[in-house]
């Protein structure tokens, strides 16, 4: 078997996975929201029913069907991302979610940058003195970020930087046409949320940092004089960050799922401030829309990051027939 | 008991050892103490509402004019309570779950694995959010739900700890000589997987307590007049402007018991390594 068919074979399975899992996910969803004890219409709708609401819902998601027919018809709509009108505003509940999801795209990337360009570097640092004070400094530094809680974290940011000293905006995303104010209105809330991966990461690449140094082969470049710096540099960091790409999809599902929290302390909109909103509003249609979007998000992350991984990873390059 | 003694001393051996251990007895003694030794945490004195850090208010009072060291520490316990019933009751279901598993093989633990992967496919604090908007708010059904969350991680590792339990030859013996499969079960496989799963549990325990707390600042958790540290967190922040160190004490209090909990686990962790330990 050649490379390219192994590797075609590892992502068909992955797909054949993802799809599984996608409609497993959709089957959860829709029977947690119809096996809610009472009447359906009223669950959904909560102190909005009206009769005209009722029998709006009641045709919209086919109660008036078989439970088989109402299952294909959420699981279509849930692909082909048509989830009807919001009862409350009247808007499509596809073009609400998606007016959002920039906004939580852009705090949990950038948090992840933040953790990436932070916490590699502190690995780094750890990794080249193992047991030295510093190390230990890191290490204890690193478990601290890890452990805090983002809601901690977010606390206590805001009322340093934004009540405290007004260096940075209290409240919001930022003016939409304004890239400047927007990135201001980013730090506080990406900070909060990369500190524990900060963390994370630069014990993960400690770890794989000093698994590498210790391996035959840079022996074999130390025994050739090569330089420490060099070693880590050009060989060693490379096998090293291996690990780090194969956490950055559940890294990612992890921000998103997260940035509920963050966003709501910083009052700025997302899909996790859309969730919190339209849970305190018992508006379930537009919360069923942004957990759909959120888990495809979250699987769709875990499979490029697999693919990513199955290209890095020497054996499964290697595999040639 | 002498085992106990011996993990205590080789815990203190090292310094996180040793500093998760401090943390999590100042915890302990907050939680557990500190309601004896303070005022009534509910008793109301409108005059004294925001009165600051002072001798008959260590740390101050909040908008009623409750004092706020006898919530907090009340808080404090009410979200350890609420944490350790959800590994305890997580980590026997799901051992339970991921041993059946493990032992039926075949569609059985295809069913349960794609359970757990479905549930995992969820972001925890998003399913919880879910479920608990749906299926109410009461204690008892907090626990359950958030419980459920946490299901999957202890059923993984029990599977997999029964699976290769499955294949050694004493229990092979056992299952020829007609021995009753719940026997076998409660003889071999609990004992087997119980130090994996209390590592585990020990190092859930922090990740339970920050979910708690998040759950609870927005409103999906402890509900009044009971009061947690995510509660306690949210009430401050709430009128933040009149007073911060309502919300700094709970906070730092719930990043203390979090950095604690976690150092003494991995501690613990170190000194019985499932990779290290020996079938029994």
């Amino acid at each position: 078997m050649s490379k390219s068919q192994r590797i075609a074979i590892f992502i068909a399975s992955r797909l054949a996975s993802v799809v599984l899992t996608m409609a497993g996910a959709t089957l959860l969803l829709f029977l947690m929201v119809r096996l809610v004890p009472g009447d359906f219409t009223s669950v959904m709708l909560g102190p909005r029913a009206t009769p005209e609401l009722r029998a709006q819902i009641t045709h919209d998601m086919g109660l008036d069907r078989s439970m088989i027919e109402q299952l294909w018809l959420f699981a279509s709509r849930a692909a082909t991302g048509n989830f009807g009108e919001d009862v409350v505003s009247h808007r499509p509940i596809l073009d609400i979610v998606l007016d959002v999801i920039p906004n939580t795209l852009a705090l949990a990337f950038s948090a992840l940058a933040l953790a990436l360009i932070v916490g590699i570097p502190i690995g780094i640092i750890a990794a080249l003195k193992p047991g030295s004070w510093l190390d230990s400094g890191l290490a204890l530094l690193s478990i601290s970020f890890i452990t805090t809680p983002t809601l901690v974290v977010s606390v206590i940011l805001f009322l340093i930087f934004a009540i405290g000293l007004h260096w940075l905006p209290v409240a919001g995303a930022g003016d939409p046409g304004d890239i400047m104010d927007r990135l201001r209105h980013l730090i506080l809330p990406s900070v909060a949320l990369a500190l524990g991966w900060v963390g994370y990461i630069s014990r993960l690449v400690r770890a794989a940092l000093l698994d590498t140094l210790a391996e035959l082969h840079v022996r074999t470049l130390r025994a050739y004089g090569v330089s420490e710096y060099r070693i880590v540099g050009l060989y060693a960091l490379k096998l090293a960050l291996v690990p780090v790409v194969s956490i950055l999809g559940i890294g990612l599902g992890d921000l998103i799922g997260s940035s509920v929290v963050v966003e709501i302390i910083f009052a700025r909109s997302g899909i996790g401030s859309l969730i919190f909103n339209s849970i305190a509003q018992r508006n379930y249609p537009v919360v069923q829309a942004c957990v759909v979007f959120i888990v495809a998000f979250y699987i769709v992350a875990n499979l490029v990051v697999d693919m990513i991984n199955a290209l890095l990873d020497p054996r499964i390059a290697a595999g040639r027939g | 008991m002498s085992g106990l003694v011996a993990t205590l001393k080789r815990i203190c051996s090292e310094r996180d050892g040793r500093l998760g251990l401090a943390f999590t007895l100042a915890i302990l003694v907050f939680a557990l103490v500190g309601p004896l030794v303070s005022p009534d945490p509910n008793a109301i004195d409108i005059k004294a509402r925001f009165a600051p850090p002072e001798l008959t208010h260590l740390l101050g009072t909040d908008n009623l004019g409750r004092d706020l060291l006898a919530r907090t520490s009340v808080g404090t316990r009410y979200a350890l309570t609420l944490a350790v019933m959800i590994v305890v009751i997580s980590s026997v279901i799901g051992s339970l779950i991921g041993i059946v598993a493990g032992i039926a093989s075949g569609w059985v633990d295809r069913a349960v694995t794609a359970a757990f992967d479905i549930v995992n496919a969820f972001p925890p604090l998003i399913l919880a959010f879910a479920l608990i908007a749906l299926y109410g708010k009461g204690s008892a059904t907090f626990v359950l739900l958030v419980t459920v969350v946490f299901i999957p991680q202890f059923g993984r590792m029990a599977r997999a700890r029964a699976q290769t339990l499955r294949t050694l030859s004493f229990i092979e013996a056992e299952r020829m000589l007609a021995v009753h499969p719940v026997t076998i079960v409660v003889r071999h496989y609990l004992p087997n997987v119980a130090g994996p799963i209390i590592v585990l549990a020990s190092m859930n325990l922090p990740v339970v307590i920050a979910f708690e707390a998040s759950l609870s600042f927005l409103g999906f958790g402890v509900q009044p007049p009971k009061s947690s540290l995510g509660t306690l967190i949210k009430d401050g922040f709430v009128s933040i402007n009149q007073s911060w160190w309502p919300t700094v004490a709970a906070a730092l209090v719930l990043a203390i018991a979090t950095l604690g909990a976690t150092l003494l686990g991995e501690a613990l962790r170190r000194v019985i390594d499932p990779k290290n330990a020996v079938v029994r």
